[in-house]
């Protein structure tokens, strides 16, 4: 059950990962990208989400150079920021495809192929290729928001689905989970920092992915900066990041219109399809009892199937490939709304402690203790993070919605340009007919 | 299709144009001193172009629906043999939901004056019916009018005529191609019909999807407040989807006159089936009529060799009651002699009207069915016509939203 051609890069434009000429592999090639691997042509069909952030070099995060990044970002103007302008060094690349449904004693599940192709040092291979299912996403993206806590992670295609309403190996359920989870892979390996995580070295790289086991050997970056959940309360958020929220509430509610409107119109076109069967239907029944208007008749059946078959194929298209994208964003909100609230609660505690330290000052004299600072560097970091994520997510975002509108848009003209020219052949037939029987009459 | 039924040329529309411009309403008291509120129709007649003159004012009279029908059904009754063009429809039917199934609605208003002027039309290019004089007064006698058809007398024609119609009875011989025809009549009819009611199912469904877009227009224009860059293009997008869910209307409204077209036919139908039926009569009577003459002549035939054949209350009476005389005998014998050649000559005129009926009858028939071949051809093309005029407008709307979208 595997599907046909793997999936153009993120960053690399339209070649499948098999094509792409490696980074190492040509030895004038520097390493950063040429032509080849770049996004040259083909600006309109844009294959998934670029950096929006550019990065001088590759480098573990730490808050200086987060802080760096964040003075870079406020200098580029976000119009003339040119997304596919090669400021960075794609040096990490991530495909997965080829579904495979495997059948033990025990349960029935379906397994990715993930590809990588890598220059990067924290990787000891320049290429791998293992297998991973959804448990194995799933536990990599619990393991980047507990590392990452400042930052937004991807989200992952929904987790449950409700059997006997769902089929979860029907090749529709399966296409769209896998495009969902290439999409995500495609993202964290895009981020400036998520990307780093060795987390993901280990999901990519290890042949066996054992979760129990210890991972736990492995540093864990960024693990001072986990967030202890406080008893802290936020007095006050900053303006920035109020309007933040307030955009992700607003944001959502629309996406959450724009979903419903898309399935009614899936619904309303649904019951269109099975009217116009039968009228189709009964045009080739008229057709039986004609002589002279026994081809017209057909023909017109011919075109009102013909139709059906286009409207068939846009609706299709429409709720595999646009309504998961819609909803996936939905998650997206959800991710940001929960890295906000995790800010705030840096925020909280920082404030708190502060509060308490700055009091016990006024007591007694005891000088501001050493974490107080440390919360201080924590929420600054935490800050800076999410500004960071949030302009690149904005970016990303507009590039998505500009994709999928455009696709919406572009699938119902090819809809209409297939009824359309169905419609003109008929009209030839019955015209010629005409001609034909002029003729014969002024013989 | 007014301007292929004039190019068949009747005398009468080498004379005259025909036209019923305008609708206007009424109120006036009924025959039961009610006021009523009903729509008059004006007929224009002009005497057809003549070479570089200028085109002369019109003769104009006002008709009501009701008059149509009393002229529909004069014709009907006067010309048996032939398929009398229909009316178009008294109230609406087959219609989808947003359609107004009101008479008094301008929008049926308007579709029932075209359907008129067809209906006119056809009658002035019809070989045969073009030439009645009651027509030709319809269309310049506003106020006599009414008298003259009455003086026809076609009223007693016409109960006596439907009344037998009604009624049952079967042909021993039919017509093998009138049974056809019927069969054929009554298909068609049926499909038209089907037709009629799931085309507008489909214009209700396609309705609603169309609609259902303007509400993204809606949702963009909100989501559009809340951004930067993307705010202009997501604006201008959504008054696309504006239009788009607006274009349904005028695109429905244009299919209806496809459906009024089959309509037409589906009517046609019912007069088809009307011609068989009066052919059935005719041929039934005539059927009567010769039974009834070999009745005669048997009962003559007995009655001048004595013998009983045939069970009957005269015979049955004379044997109980004893033998008449022979000049009772005689005197019924001349009375059947002389029934029996009224009988003859009865069959013989029955005859002779069913072939006369068959003759005209078919000739119509065969002049109908290239008629029908024609127009529903020409239907089906200029359906597709509106079908693909419905694509670019669809393809217009999508591309338009496509490049905003792609510069937002």
């Amino acid at each position: 059950m595997s599907i046909s051609a793997p999936k153009g890069l993120a960053s690399s434009g339209q070649k499948p990962i098999t094509e792409i000429l490696h980074p190492l592999s040509a030895a004038e090639e520097p390493l950063s990208p040429g032509p080849d691997v770049t996004v040259s042509g083909g600006r309109d069909k844009e294959v998934g989400l670029t950096n929006g952030t550019p990065v001088e070099t590759p480098s573990p995060a730490s808050a200086s150079v987060l802080f760096n990044r964040l003075h870079l970002d406020d200098d580029l103007d976000p119009d003339t920021r040119d997304p596919y302008a090669d400021t960075e060094t794609h040096d990490l690349f991530v495909t997965v495809d080829d579904p495979k449904k495997h059948v033990s004693t025990m349960e029935t599940y379906i397994t990715y192929r993930v590809s990588t192709k890598t220059s990067r040092i924290e990787f000891d291979l320049p290429e791998y290729s293992v297998r991973r299912r959804y448990q194995d996403f799933d536990w990599l993206r619990t393991k980047l928001e507990d590392s990452q806590p400042t930052h937004l992670i991807p989200p992952l295609p929904e987790k449950f689905v409700m059997k006997g309403v769902v089929d979860r190996f029907s090749e529709e359920f399966v296409e769209t989970r896998m495009k969902a989870l290439d999409k995500f892979l495609k993202r964290v390996a895009d981020h400036p920092v998520l990307s780093f995580n060795p987390h993901l070295n280990a999901f990519l790289s290890a042949k066996d992915l054992n979760k129990r086991q210890g991972l736990a050997l492995l540093t864990k970056v960024g693990e001072s900066v986990k967030s202890v959940a406080g008893g802290y309360k936020l007095r006050v958020r900053p303006p920035e990041f109020c309007a933040l929220g307030e955009y992700l509430d607003t944001f959502n509610q629309k996406l959450g219109t724009i979903d419903r409107i898309a399935q009614r119109i899936l619904k309303e076109q649904s019951e269109y399809l099975t009217e116009l069967r039968e009228y189709g239907t009964v045009y080739a029944s008229w057709a039986g009892s004609e002589e002279e208007l026994q081809r017209p008749l057909e023909g017109v059946a011919g075109c009102v199937t013909t139709c059906c078959g286009a409207l068939e194929d846009m609706s299709e298209n429409m709720s595999q490939d646009f309504l998961p994208v819609l909803r996936e964003y939905i998650l997206y909100i959800e991710s940001m709304k929960n890295v906000l609230r995790k800010r705030d609660q840096s925020q909280a505690e920082y404030e708190g402690r502060l509060e308490a330290a700055v009091l016990r000052k006024q007591e007694d004299r005891t000088p501001i203790p050493a974490e107080v600072e440390k919360c201080q560097d924590k929420m600054e970091c935490f800050n800076a993070d999410l500004k960071a994520d949030w302009e690149r997510w904005q970016s990303n975002k507009r590039q998505d919605f500009k994709q999928l509108l455009t696709g919406m848009a572009d699938k119902n003209v090819t809809y209409y340009e297939k009824c359309q020219a169905a419609w003109e052949s008929l009209i030839t037939v019955l015209q010629d007919k005409q001609t034909e029987d002029k003729t014969s009459e002024t013989n | 299709m007014a301007d292929s039924m004039v190019e068949r040329g009747t005398a009468l529309l080498r004379k005259l144009e025909i036209n019923v411009a305008e609708a206007e309403k009424r109120t006036g008291k009924n025959t039961v001193n009610m006021q009523e509120t009903y729509t008059v129709y004006l007929i224009e007649i002009r005497p057809a172009e003549t070479e570089g003159g200028t085109p002369a004012a019109p003769d104009t009279l006002w008709r009501r629906y009701s008059e149509f029908e009393l002229l529909r059904t004069y014709l009907l009754v006067t010309y048996p043999y032939i398929i009398i063009p229909p009316l178009p429809e008294k109230r609406a039917e087959f219609v989808w939901h947003k359609l107004s199934a009101d008479n008094l609605d301008p929008d049926f208003v308007e579709r029932r004056r075209v359907g008129l002027e067809n209906f006119l039309l056809r009658v002035a290019s019809h070989p045969v019916l073009s030439n009645d004089k009651i027509f030709f007064l319809f269309l310049t006698e506003e106020k006599g009018w009414r008298d003259a058809v009455l003086e026809t007398g076609f009223q007693d024609k016409a109960d006596s005529r439907l009344k037998s119609l009604s009624a049952m009875f079967r042909v021993k011989n039919p017509d093998k191609r009138f049974t056809a025809l019927k069969q054929y009549s009554d298909e068609l009819n049926s499909i038209i019909s089907q037709l009629l009611r799931i085309r507008a199912r489909v214009a209700d469904r396609l309705y609603g999807v169309y609609k259902v877009h303007g509400n993204y227009g809606r949702v963009f224009s909100e989501w559009s407040a809340i951004e930067k860059e993307m705010g202009d293009g997501l604006q201008s997008a959504g008054h696309h989807m504006d239009t788009y869910a607006a274009s349904i209307d005028d695109i429905l409204e244009e299919e209806e006159h496809f459906a009024d077209q089959l309509k037409e036919y589906l009517f046609y139908t019912d007069a088809v089936r009307s011609v068989c039926r009066k052919h059935e009569l005719i041929q039934y009577e005539l059927e009567m009529a010769a039974q009834d003459l070999v009745q005669k002549k048997q009962q003559k035939e007995e009655l001048a060799t004595g013998t009983v054949r045939i069970f009957s209350l005269k015979g049955m009476t004379s044997k109980l009651f004893g033998q008449e005389s022979p000049e009772q005998k005689e005197s019924r014998l001349a009375a059947l002699e002389q029934s029996i050649q009224e009988g003859e000559e009865t069959v013989k005129e029955k005859n002779t009207e069913c072939q006369e009926f068959v003759r005209a009858a078919w000739d119509d028939i065969e002049r109908f069915k290239e008629q029908k071949d024609k127009d529903l051809r020409e239907a089906l093309i200029s359906y597709a016509i509106m079908q693909i005029s419905m694509c670019k407008k669809g393809i217009q709307v999508w591309s338009n939203a496509k490049e905003c979208f792609s510069k937002m």
